[in-house]
């Protein structure tokens, strides 16, 4: 029971942090807490759906339930995402900047927008549920006592490609040292020649294509709603602030803990109240350690 | 016909000056003092089943119900807000400001959950009906009954307004000015900015609760599918759109924004067919989310705006 409550912690884990890690590369460089993020999230899995719909997942590759045209479909989305959140913050992120708005009117700003972004999902993809694939799968015991479905071990096996990728361009290629130099002080950054609204670019391409990664995740584990990223929003903001804001190695272990509370805790409650789980591992945080779990030396 | 339109106008405003108070609440948070509050949906709902639960008839299957008069529904709704308020200020108010967002967005998702799986307190997703509306065996005539609501709500506007006037003009109200400004700069003067957040937040919350309350003595009912997370949105776009930190423009834009919310749905309904009446709702949340954002752009102050001078010693 708790093996396999652990590792259906660590497969939501892993789908929170990557929407977390998108809030955390925000508040890093944009310094704001997006609302919107989740609906990014919804976005990609609905936009990699239409893709799929042109090519069908594919025929499957082994025991997983999709083909080749999946993955493709991943990275279609993932581009897609990040355009449309380029482009908000284009139009509405950037003219509050220009203006020098308080931090808080840009998380009102992104508090309307998931509004605007939810429904504009609904009324493009309908109410329904998807799903990518029809084909049923058959969980495999990958413990003893642990089962998970092909489909799951690849999602997490993907999500640590991401998260490594997104370490190794962040630590070692020059545009994410940049965007790291710009976390830490946009006025030295600005100082050094690094153009400070291409870091912002680079950021919300960054953040819409893992909040797109998380999305498929989600409807591929799960289903594809158009509510499914407004129910992961507490818990990925619960992540990134447990995490600590500003280390993206903090939002990864938040939407890990996060994830593995609400599994475990299903053990003891009753399922209809998991949602209020992230909640109180929020109040929690915010009271004992509000810095976060790996707060940067000298933090904000 | 003509009785038809001026009873529906009667409804029409008690729900406009239901939602005149609760956003006069957020503008005390907001307008006033800088305090993002993104789970105002979650206090109106406290106010409106603490007022179900106090005042209803006893029935076996529910905890509450206790039949209490209607007065002290409506303390014991602004208490519980308050209260609500108190747990979530005292936790988040000392952070910085994204924090008080995240948190009052959780408590609205959590209250949510309870309300729909509590079904021992709240009644579950059937919800409560018959709450007891008040004076109601004085009126045999509906339409005279939703009359006197109507002045009763009036009324309780009228109380919030001119006391949230007076507080926002009193030495306390000023503080709370300061520090949305230069927090800083009040804080060097001695003031405790956290205390005052907190105490600004609270009480705004308290006004919500009432709002809620009266809602829910008025309609007769309470169910967890009218505290959905859209009212947070209208609320807010009543009081950007009418301008933060003008009570006045928050209770006119209350009625804009109501008439428009109502009318677009109205509309909508008629143009497009049973089978879409989904994505005609999506239609109606797009447009408030646009009227939210495209006035945050362009129009910041809103319609009327905040007066540059309260204090009467300055003029």
């Amino acid at each position: 029971m708790i093996g396999q409550a652990i590792a259906d912690g660590v497969l939501t884990g892993a789908i929170i942090a990557l929407g977390a890690l998108g809030v955390s590369l925000c508040l890093q460089i944009l310094r704001f807490a997006n609302f919107a993020q989740a609906e990014l999230l919804t976005f990609g899995a609905y936009a990699a759906l239409t893709f799929t719909g042109f090519a069908t997942a594919g025929v499957s590759i082994g025991p997983l339930s999709f083909g080749w045209q999946l993955l493709v479909a991943v990275a279609l989305a993932g581009i897609a995402t990040g355009a449309v959140a380029v482009a908000v913050d284009r139009l509405v992120f950037a003219h509050l900047r220009r203006r020098q708005a308080h931090d808080l009117t840009m998380v009102f700003a992104s508090f309307g927008l998931a509004l605007i972004l939810r429904n504009l999902v609904l009324l493009l993809w309908g109410p329904d549920a998807h799903y990518y694939s029809q084909e049923l799968q058959i969980a495999i015991e990958v413990l003893p006592g642990v089962r998970l479905m092909p489909d799951q071990v690849f999602v997490l096996g993907l999500a640590l490609v991401l998260v490594l990728t997104l370490h190794v361009f962040l630590r070692f290629s020059r545009l994410g040292r940049a965007m790291r130099a710009m976390a830490e002080s946009p006025a030295l950054a600005r100082i050094c020649g690094i153009g400070t609204e291409a870091m912002v670019r680079w950021a919300w391409v960054a953040s819409g294509a893992l909040a797109a990664a998380a999305g498929v995740f989600a409807g591929l584990t799960v289903q594809i709603r158009p509510e499914m990223g407004a129910n992961l929003l507490l818990p990925i903001l619960t992540a990134a602030i447990l995490g600590g804001t500003g280390s993206l190695f903090g939002a990864v272990v938040g939407g890990l803990v996060v994830g593995l509370a609400e599994n475990l805790s299903a053990l003891v409650i009753p399922t209809s109240y998991i949602s209020t789980v992230p909640f109180i591992l929020l109040l929690l945080v915010l009271w004992v350690r509000p810095q976060g779990l790996f707060a940067p030396a000298g933090g904000r | 016909m003509t009785l038809g339109i001026v009873s529906y106008l009667t409804f029409f405003a008690v729900v406009v000056t239901i939602l005149g108070i609760a956003t006069l609440g957020l503008n005390l948070q907001w307008g006033s003092t800088g305090l993002f509050n993104a789970g105002i949906v979650g206090f109106y709902g406290i106010g409106a089943y603490a007022q179900a639960i106090l005042t209803a008839a006893p029935r076996p299957e529910l905890l509450g119900n206790f039949g209490l008069p209607w007065i002290v529904g409506i303390v014991g709704a602004m208490v519980c807000s308050a209260l609500m308020a108190a747990l979530v200020g005292l936790v988040t108010l000392r952070l910085r400001g994204d924090y008080l967002a995240i948190a009052t967005f959780g408590i609205a998702t959590v209250l949510q959950v309870i309300a729909l799986n509590w079904d021992g307190l709240t009644g579950g997703s059937l919800g409560m009906t018959s709450i007891p509306r008040p004076l109601a065996s004085l009126f045999s005539d509906p339409f005279a009954y939703n009359v006197f609501y109507l002045g009763l709500t009036l009324a309780a506007a009228a109380i919030v307004y001119v006391g949230l006037e007076r507080i926002i003009r009193s030495p306390w109200g000023r503080v709370l000015k300061a520090i949305r400004e230069d927090e800083t700069a009040a804080i060097a003067l001695g003031k405790n900015a956290a205390r005052f957040r907190f105490e600004a937040f609270v009480l705004g919350c308290t006004v919500t609760g009432l709002a809620g309350a009266l809602y829910v003595s008025f309609i007769g009912f309470v169910g967890p599918f009218d505290f959905l997370p859209i009212i947070t949105f209208q609320i807010w776009t009543m009081l950007i759109v009418g301008g933060s930190g003008n009570n006045r423009g928050a209770l006119l834009c209350s009625l804009i924004v109501w008439a428009l919310w109502t009318g677009s749905g109205t509309l909508i309904s008629r143009i497009v067919p049973a089978a879409y009446q989904t994505q005609g709702g999506a239609i109606q949340s797009i447009l408030i989310g646009l009227v939210l954002v495209l006035t945050l752009m362009f129009k910041p102050r809103g319609l009327i705006g905040e007066e540059p001078v309260v204090s009467r010693h300055a003029r």
